[in-house]
């Protein structure tokens, strides 16, 4: 398999007046081309920050990055990030909504246009693209933010709790959504989480991270042999509270 | 929807309009209660019409507009209290956006703002009018005094309070500070500005007011200070009255800016 993005050796320290926090600490890991990686951790471990500094919204203090085995500084093109909540913009139409990201990139084009559309088509918001995002639901207003991220084409996706704004009966079903648009898109992904749950359902790979300064405890691959792979099946498969033990007991030791 | 409505629900509604009902006449009739027993009590002669005026009197006033060039000063006030507004905004806004743009400015000026901001600016009336002169110039810059320290720290404020995490969204796409500042932080403080423009629209008046006080040449707050001093009460009065219907007038005329703009450029229904 191809490895899309690797980080080697990557280190984070904070500096403050009184102290000096080391967060992350000789960080290694490759991620491979359409793998769906969790990574999960004690809350205030340093997860979010790691995403921080894959983005390249965030400095490593010592450590390499590579993308498509190219060492890479700053905000990455092959790169996208999901946050918390859809933070849709609500002075614009989810149209303008989507195209967002183009047009800060200046790759508005005939091309992405009709890319976006084709989005907007398949993932059923062609009809709402002239409304607000106040007039839409929470479970499609996520949705229109996946597609914001997917417009410029990111072969990596970074999701940051992308979930643990909405509801636990539109959560299911947007992750349910996200994960086959994840997957029939091609994007290998990356996901920060706190739930195991929600960790297990989707990923290929659970990364278990240790308290800070956060370092890899052990990676698990998630395998459940399953035909049609859904959040929602996978939940019901008997393997899945054996996975649940194994992780639950790896985060409290 | 169903036409038939139910009993309870006519019992609210009817309710709720009896009550809007009693609050408006209980309003105009304690407002004619007030003007009748003025003008009773000034005409039984218990209180002097000399010294506090009558309503009648007012209304007098009022309609010999042309004999004391009343429009002339209201049209002067009202000039002046827009351009102070317009200006204080605009300056004030513009300040905000270079504060928020360099955290060092920001940093060093701050302690200046706020003693700026806690001086009466009154005080420095006799200040503008010997560097700026005794006219009109010096009743704009008193209305842009009193006006332009609060924008700035509001719109300072509107500005760093932009949600972090919609700025972090924007960064993900390799945004510039000049793209995260016309397309994300601006924009989500339009409220902020209407709320200085409300805040504004008094502090102008306050400012031309006591602006007009000082210059003493024109306008309703020159007519209020010369009707003082000559013992012409019902000409103070009069200009008092005015002066409040122009007040409340202009804020109405911000309020409906106000909900065109969240109406048609912000898409909500406030």
């Amino acid at each position: 398999m191809e490895e899309v993005l690797r980080l080697e050796n990557i280190s984070k320290l904070y500096q403050d007046e009184n102290c000096e926090t080391v967060a992350i600490k000789d960080f290694t890991y490759g991620f491979q081309k359409g793998d769906f990686v969790s990574i999960i951790g004690p809350s205030g471990c340093g997860k979010s920050t790691l995403l921080s500094i894959i983005a390249g919204l965030e400095k490593a203090s010592s450590g390499k990055i590579f993308i498509g085995g190219v060492e890479s500084s700053g905000v990455s093109d092959s790169i996208g990030y999901m946050l918390q909540k859809d933070y849709l913009l609500d002075w614009r139409t989810i149209q303008s909504n989507v195209m967002f990201g183009l047009e800060i990139k200046h790759m508005v084009t005939e091309e992405s246009k009709a890319y976006v559309e084709r989005l907007l088509k398949t993932y059923g918001l062609y009809e709402f693209k002239d409304k607000y995002p106040s007039q839409l639901s929470g479970g499609m207003r996520q949705r229109a933010a996946l597609i914001r991220t997917l417009a410029s084409n990111p072969d990596i996706l970074l999701l940051d709790e992308a979930f643990s704004a909405l509801d636990y009966q539109t959560r299911l079903s947007v992750t349910d959504d996200v994960y086959s648009i994840i997957k029939k898109e091609g994007k290998t992904a990356i996901m920060v989480t706190h739930d195991i749950p929600e960790s297990i359902s989707m990923s290929d790979k659970v990364i278990v991270l240790s308290h800070r300064p956060a370092t890899i405890k052990k990676v698990y691959d998630i395998d459940f042999d399953l035909e049609n792979r859904t959040p929602l099946n996978c939940r019901e498969n008997p393997k899945f509270s054996t996975f649940f033990d194994c992780i639950w007991r790896e985060l409290n030791k | 929807m169903n036409n038939t409505i139910s009993e309870d629900r006519r019992k609210y509604l009817s309710q709720k309009k009896r009550r809007k009902n009693a609050i408006l006449i209980t309003q105009i009739v304690s407002l004619t209660a007030f003007i009748a027993l003025w003008e009773i009590l000034a005409n039984a002669g218990v209180i002097d019409s000399f010294l506090m005026s009558q309503p009648s009197r007012i209304v007098r006033t009022f309609l010999n507009m042309s004999s004391n060039n009343l429009l002339m000063h209201l049209g002067v006030t009202v000039l002046e209290t827009i351009v102070g507004f317009l200006l204080g905004t605009m300056i004030g806004t513009l300040l905000a956006c270079i504060l928020w743009w360099s955290d060092f400015i920001s940093k060093v000026s701050e302690p200046f703002l706020v003693v700026l901001n806690s001086l009466p600016k009154v005080a420095l009336g006799p200040i503008i009018i010997v560097w700026v002169g005794a006219g009109t110039p010096a009743i704009i810059t008193m209305a842009l005094a009193i006006s332009l320290v609060v924008t700035v720290l509001e719109m300072l404020n509107g500005f760093q309070a932009t949600d972090e995490n919609i700025i972090k969204m924007t960064s993900t796409f390799r945004a510039t500070k000049w793209q995260i500042f016309t397309k994300v932080v601006f924009p989500s403080n339009i409220g902020t500005l209407i709320n200085a423009l409300k805040v504004n629209i008094g502090l102008s008046l306050v400012g031309v007011i006591s602006g007009e006080f000082l210059v003493s040449k024109a306008g309703l707050g020159y007519l209020i200070v010369y009707g003082g001093q000559v013992f012409k009460l019902d000409l103070v009065m009069t200009s008092v009255i005015i002066l409040g219907i122009v007040a409340a007038a202009m804020y109405e005329c911000v309020v409906l800016l106000e909900k065109l703009i969240l109406r048609f450029v912000m898409h909500k229904t406030a």
